[in-house]
């Protein structure tokens, strides 16, 4: 029988533990083939967040770490300065990436650390149970908005990628989006970019994708979706912010 | 080899490369602005790396990156970066990461002042993160034990996978002492087949995760375990204290690191007039010299225990602990970075002796 879908090698035979509907096993299957693809798989380390992807180390087929919230991008660079002819990843959440551990992601870009940053906006926390991100949206009802974000109370989402972009070692940022196969597409593409911008030696590099919470949004997958092209894609804009 | 004179911080930062390491993350902070200083001169002659970190934070997980690639790194703060990178410690404990934490400490809580203290023997000693785990925690009394401890401390880390703490303060790094470095051009290491360093699933090499969440009761109970059985190992083999005129003494003195010195100087003076102190001086202060303090203050010799600190009684509880009840126990000591003296001590074991 002819196999037409197959487990990509990068990934272990562990089946994803996301909920129906989540983006992170659809990053997770292109962040795996891209290392494959890239064939760069035996010099590849990732590092996993604290959040809903905590238990990444177990589906990537690479060495990983797991680091304390927001801390991976101080880890990636302690491998990186062992390892500097090898590759490795972070792959962080919202919470993880654009509030706890901003001042590791704005030093990485800052010291052009060659390393790759993918980065899960689904406005909100997942893994604690739906309160909210500095990425959700003003008006969006979490468990500790219960009123709907307040821009008066506690400011408006925070945009990372435009705001990394304006680093000088950043070399490679991209917003992309999985809501829609045309978007997955250009959001696998944008992650072999940042990977090969860190092959190529350039600087850091992240692709920040904006991804679905069916779960703590209160929506079905395919309300999700939509809801994530209606109300996020208007306010973090898809698209390339920095390339050199 | 001949002498030669060092600040302490440096000192140390010399030694830490013969042992081999050639990883260095830190943030400045007063009094150890002169570890990372030495370093970025240092480290780029024999093929290391320093950086910079932006906090303690990031510095403590870059070791963690760095260990956990195999490497021999370290870091160096002085007692509030120290609290920052107790998340780090915790982590690289459970995560089984090698790793060597110099702390020169300073006057606490809070920013405290900038002069030696002790007082952050509870948090090197008593964990300092959170969870079940524990560093093993050196503590020198000159710039010489200092530089010959970091070989010791990072094999200990290796052979363990544990973090180590050297906890010394601020006048072992500022001060100026005639010391002795042994040159290792050629740092043996061990094998690290745990590491991330590359992983082909087609080798015989297994992957490497390096992580520190053990979701299930059991795997987490497991991990604890397996530390446990190995702090039972640290504790059978690497206990280390000196014991100094301490055979038929009439009163025991108790200090670690600085402190230690001014009271040899007490036992020393007293000695002379025949009187008979002596001082027991742990050197490792987890795991700490439980049996060899016992031994020394149950002689029938022993009339009393003075434990003497820089802080507010903290390696006072230990000594008590090991004490057990069998002889009294007095404490001195200052906090605010105010270091005994001689005078002082003397006459403070005059005291005891007529009670
Ligand atoms: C120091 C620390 N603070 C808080 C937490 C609790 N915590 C776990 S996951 C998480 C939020 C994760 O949200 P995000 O990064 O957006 O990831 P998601 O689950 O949405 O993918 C928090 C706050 C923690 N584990 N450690
Ligand atoms: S809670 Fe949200 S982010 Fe987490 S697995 Fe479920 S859908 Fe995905
Ligand atoms: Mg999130």
């Amino acid at each position: 029988m002819a196999v037409i879908f197959d487990r990509t090698p990068v990934l272990t035979d562990v089946p994803f533990h996301y909920c129906p509907g989540c983006g992170h096993g659809i990053v997770h299957r292109m962040v795996a083939e891209v290392i494959d693809e890239l064939g760069i798989r035996n010099k590849t380390a990732g590092v996993a967040p604290v959040g809903c992807a905590v238990f990444m180390y177990n589906y990537m087929d690479v060495d990983m770490y797991e680091a304390a919230h927001g801390r991976a991008p101080a880890v990636a660079t302690g491998y990186k300065r062992v390892h500097p002819d090898h590759f490795i990843f972070t792959y962080q959440g919202d919470g993880d990436l654009a509030s706890i551990g901003t001042a590791e992601i704005v030093h990485a870009a800052h010291r052009g650390e060659k390393i790759t940053t993918i980065f899960i906006n689904n406005a909100i926390y997942g893994m604690t149970g739906g309160q909210m991100a500095p990425t959700s949206l003003v008006g969006q009802k979490t468990t500790t908005s219960p009123y709907g974000r307040s821009k008066e109370h506690c400011g408006e989402p925070i945009r990372m990628a435009e705001m990394l972009s304006t680093i000088n070692g950043s070399a490679y940022i991209a917003r992309c989006a999985v809501n829609n196969t045309a978007n997955i597409t250009r959001c696998k593409a944008a992650i072999k970019k940042a990977f090969q911008t860190q092959i190529d030696r350039k600087g850091f590099s992240m692709v920040e994708i904006l991804s679905p919470c069916p779960t703590n949004w209160g929506k079905s997958p395919v309300e999700a979706m939509q809801w994530l092209e209606e109300n996020m894609i208007p306010y973090y804009p898809l698209g390339t912010f920095k390339e050199v | 080899m001949a002498l030669k004179l060092m600040k302490g911080c440096e000192a140390i930062s010399e030694a830490a490369i013969q042992a081999g390491c050639r990883y260095f993350f830190g943030y400045p902070i007063t009094p150890q602005n002169d570890v990372p200083e030495y370093m970025s001169r240092r480290l780029p002659e024999v093929g290391g790396c320093f950086l910079q970190a932006e906090s303690e934070l990031a510095a403590i997980n870059m070791v963690y990156g760095a260990g956990g690639a195999g490497a021999r790194a370290m870091t160096s703060s002085s007692s509030p970066g120290i609290s920052l990178k107790q998340e780090g410690i915790s982590t690289i404990a459970a995560a089984e990461i090698p790793a060597v934490i110099v702390n020169m400490m300073r006057g606490g809580p809070g920013l405290g002042n900038i002069q030696a203290s002790q007082g952050d023997y509870f948090q090197a000693v008593k964990g300092g993160g959170h969870g079940d785990y524990h560093a093993v925690v050196y503590a020198p009394s000159s710039i010489q034990e200092t530089c010959d401890m970091m070989q010791r401390a990072f094999d200990t880390a290796d052979t363990y996978r544990t973090p180590v703490i050297i906890l010394a303060d601020g006048l072992i790094g500022q001060m100026m002492e005639p010391v002795e470095l042994k040159e290792n051009p050629n740092p043996t290491m061990p094998d690290k087949p745990w590491a991330a360093t590359g992983y082909d699933p087609k080798g015989t090499k297994p992957r490497a995760v390096l992580n520190s969440l053990y979701i299930e009761t059991e795997d987490l109970n497991t991990l604890i375990d397996r530390l446990h059985a190995r702090y039972e190992v640290i504790k059978q083999k690497e206990v280390l204290v000196e014991c100094y005129n301490t055979e038929g003494a009439e009163i025991v003195l108790c200090a670690y690191g600085t402190v230690a010195r001014v009271c040899k100087a007490a036992v020393n003076e007293l000695n002379e007039k025949g009187i008979k102190v002596g001082l027991v001086r742990p050197i490792t202060l987890w795991p700490f010299p439980t049996e060899a303090v016992h031994d020394a203050v149950a002689q029938d010799s022993v009339k009393g225990v003075l434990t003497v600190e820089m802080s507010d009684g903290q390696l006072l509880e230990d000594i008590r602990l090991a004490v057990n009840g069998v002889k009294p126990v007095e404490f001195m000591g200052k906090a605010g970075s105010i270091m005994p003296t001689t005078e002082g001590i003397i006459e403070r074991i005059m005291k005891m002796r007529e009670a």
